[in-house]
């Protein structure tokens, strides 16, 4: 699932998160400290990736740093995807 | 030594003509914001003095002296006055935290003009209700911005410029809409300063309101006076600081604070436009060194829950005083700032309504960890007995904060809703909306609201603009928000929802209606949970009884059901 779930968290920010003429973004754009998803909108983001692959993300690991590009997200959803 | 020195001296000889001795003001002369805030400095021999210091999100740098300010804030105004822009019109500035957000900020209030911040993070909905309500002239905004307002235009007739900051011109422009570059703008020394005096309208500030629409809290340019005095004495800026206030000017505290007080002080202070991250901030403080930092509660109890590992890897040498304010400073908190700080947070508290601090912990004062503090010199700070609209005669019980409202920087009214403005004063007591207990020594506790509003983050979100929301989403019949508590953010919005026929609970309907919200109003307003129900709690004549869903979320006792409609 490497790169299909990159593309699938990229594409969930790009339509939930950016306006329809912004600058595209890749795995590696910071998305919380380049304030595309601030600390309150990452609840919705991490709501999607608990249904969409049927997860459970406790909130010491939903940090700002683990949701900072699709990379590092990717890298969460993987490791509790396994658990 | 810092420069309130002994609070108590300073309660027995106060005045505000000290500080408008300090600025050269006297009654009944020209007072204008943006000419205190780079003028003077400059004509005081500072021009060459930092004045701005902004970081974004990359590493990138933009340096502003305080004659760059003054240059730039000139061009703005002209660029505006060139537009058409008269003294009174309302200028909405919608951008991230940007360096033409300050600069423009002082700009407007140059001309006359009433600056309007709002938050880069609202939604269409929101930005309409505050741009209609305000009539609105002009948005100064980025590209990154201008959908959500270009979303709304058919609907604003008063808004006639739609100014965007970093076209390209690659897109072409739509109607309303005019590019503007400061950097590319020809710097304007030679400026006609509108003659603003200390009660011509400054900013518009919007609020929540607990039953109606979003307030637009309307102040004036002599709230310099208080703005100014509070950052010297509370915050303690003094002329070789480095200050970091982490609000963003779309809040109040992000002007009063995060540009007011500062740049009237002639203060050199650093900006981060980036989202909230402990190392990201660690680093900042380390590499600016930033020694008088203002920042709030949620930030701290997230840095807190970062742990003090981190903090031990940077220099925090620097940093000599902190304070902190939007929602009650947990005594926890404190603790852990003195613990690896070396120095406490110092609580401030105050509201838009304010326009500056009115009951604060002070430099030299001891610090009660989780105290609010005692009123600024010049404010009369009480608890009210709810029952007789009278000042408790002894300390103790938790009544409802009020003050007098007689200092430079309290509001003038709401705009365009004199009847809300009436409403906040009981018996000739402006009434905060807050509750608070006094100690033996004069120090006010924080018990709470007075009413419905959530404090999530240090931000006001009113339940009814959020349940109004909710019901355009085409699954809800019918709903309620409350608070919950949060360990990091001191509250969020939780919404209890019936669905409307054919609809079923589920967690894609569930997100679904977070993201509707999150787009409509802003993320702050998003409920961070919500509860499918099947019906609501109602009084007999069918108003939903918000109160007890509250009590619940609160594990608090539920008080009277009497009237509840299924009892």
């Amino acid at each position: 699932m490497a790169d299909e779930l990159k593309d699938v968290i990229l594409a969930y920010v790009t339509k939930e998160y950016l306006e329809d003429d912004s600058e595209p973004i890749n795995y590696e754009t910071p998305l919380i400290s380049g304030g595309i998803v601030d600390s309150f909108s990452m609840v919705s983001l991490k709501r999607f990736l608990e249904n969409k692959y049927n997860i459970s993300i406790p909130d010491d690991k939903a940090t700002p740093e683990a949701f900072d590009s699709v990379n590092k997200i990717a890298v969460l959803v993987r490791e509790f995807a396994k658990a | 030594m810092s420069h309130i020195g002994s609070y108590d001296a300073r309660l027995k000889n106060f005045s505000w003509a000290i500080a408008e001795k300090e600025l050269g003001y006297k009654p009944g002369d020209v007072i204008n914001i943006g000419w205190y805030c780079t003028d003077r400095i400059c004509k005081l021999g500072k021009g060459d003095k930092p004045a701005l210091i902004w970081e974004g999100s990359t590493g990138t740098e933009k340096r502003y002296t305080y004659d760059d300010i003054r240059l730039a804030s000139n061009t703005i105004g002209t660029f505006l006055r060139g537009l058409g822009i008269k003294p009174g019109d309302r200028v909405c500035l919608f951008m991230d935290k940007i360096p033409e957000l300050y600069l423009g900020f002082l700009g407007i209030l140059k001309i006359g003009a009433i600056a309007q911040p709002l938050f880069s993070a609202f939604g269409d909905e929101s930005l309409f209700v505050r741009l209609s309500n305000a009539e609105t002239t002009a948005v100064i905004t980025q590209k990154k911005h201008a959908p959500k307002v270009r979303k709304i235009l058919d609907k604003l007739p008063h808004l006639k410029h739609l100014i965007i900051v970093d076209h390209e011109g690659a897109a072409p422009l739509k109607e309303r809409e005019v590019a503007f570059s400061l950097e590319k703008a020809a710097p304007i020394d030679k400026f006609d300063l509108y003659p603003t005096k200390a009660e011509s309208p400054s900013v518009l500030h919007y609020t929540s309101g607990t039953t109606g629409m979003p307030k637009g809290v309307q102040h004036v340019h002599y709230s310099l006076i208080s703005q100014y005095l509070t950052g010297k004495w509370v915050l303690d800026l003094r002329d070789d600081d480095i200050y970091w206030c982490t609000a963003d000017p779309g809040w109040v505290t992000g002007t009063s604070y995060g540009i007011i007080a500062p740049f009237s002080l002639g203060v050199t202070q650093c900006v981060f436009d980036a989202g909230f991250g402990a190392e990201a901030w660690y680093k900042f403080i380390e590499k600016r060194r930033i020694s008088m930092w203002y920042s709030a509660p949620t930030a701290i109890r997230s840095l807190m829950k970062a742990g003090d590992d981190l903090v031990k890897k940077h220099d925090m040498s620097s940093l000599r005083h902190l304070a902190s304010v939007g929602e009650p400073l947990n005594s926890e908190a404190v603790v852990w700032s003195q613990k690896v700080f070396g120095k406490p947070f110092y609580d401030t508290y105050w509201q838009t309504e304010t326009g500056c601090i009115v009951i604060s912990n002070y430099p030299g004062m001891e610090v009660r960890p989780g105290s609010m503090g005692k009123p600024f010199p010049g404010i009369t700070g009480v608890v009210l007995d709810p029952a007789k609209n009278e000042p408790y005669p002894a300390p103790g019980k938790i009544g409802l904060v009020a003050l007098k409202f007689d200092w430079p920087s309290r509001m003038r009214t709401y705009w365009n809703n004199e009847e809300a403005f009436r409403k906040k004063f009981r018996g000739g007591w402006y009434m905060t909306g807050d509750r608070s207990r006094l100690d033996n020594d004069g120090y006010f506790w924080f018990a709470g609201r007075d009413d419905d509003i959530i404090n999530t983050a240090g931000h006001l979100v009113s339940p009814f603009e959020v349940e109004s929301a909710l019901l355009e989403h085409p699954a809800v019949a019918e709903s309620a928000v409350v608070s919950k508590p949060d360990p990091i953010n001191l509250e969020v919005v939780k919404a209890f929802v019936t669905l409307k026929p054919g609809f079923a609970a589920s967690k894609d309907l569930d997100l679904d209606i977070m993201n509707f919200i999150r787009k409509k109003l802003s993320p702050l307003a998003m409920p961070q949970e919500i509860e499918f129900v099947e019906g609501l709690p109602k009084t007999r004549s069918g108003k939903i009884m918000r109160r007890i869903l509250h009590a619940k979320e609160w594990g608090e006792e539920i008080g009277d059901t009497s009237t509840l409609e299924n009892d």
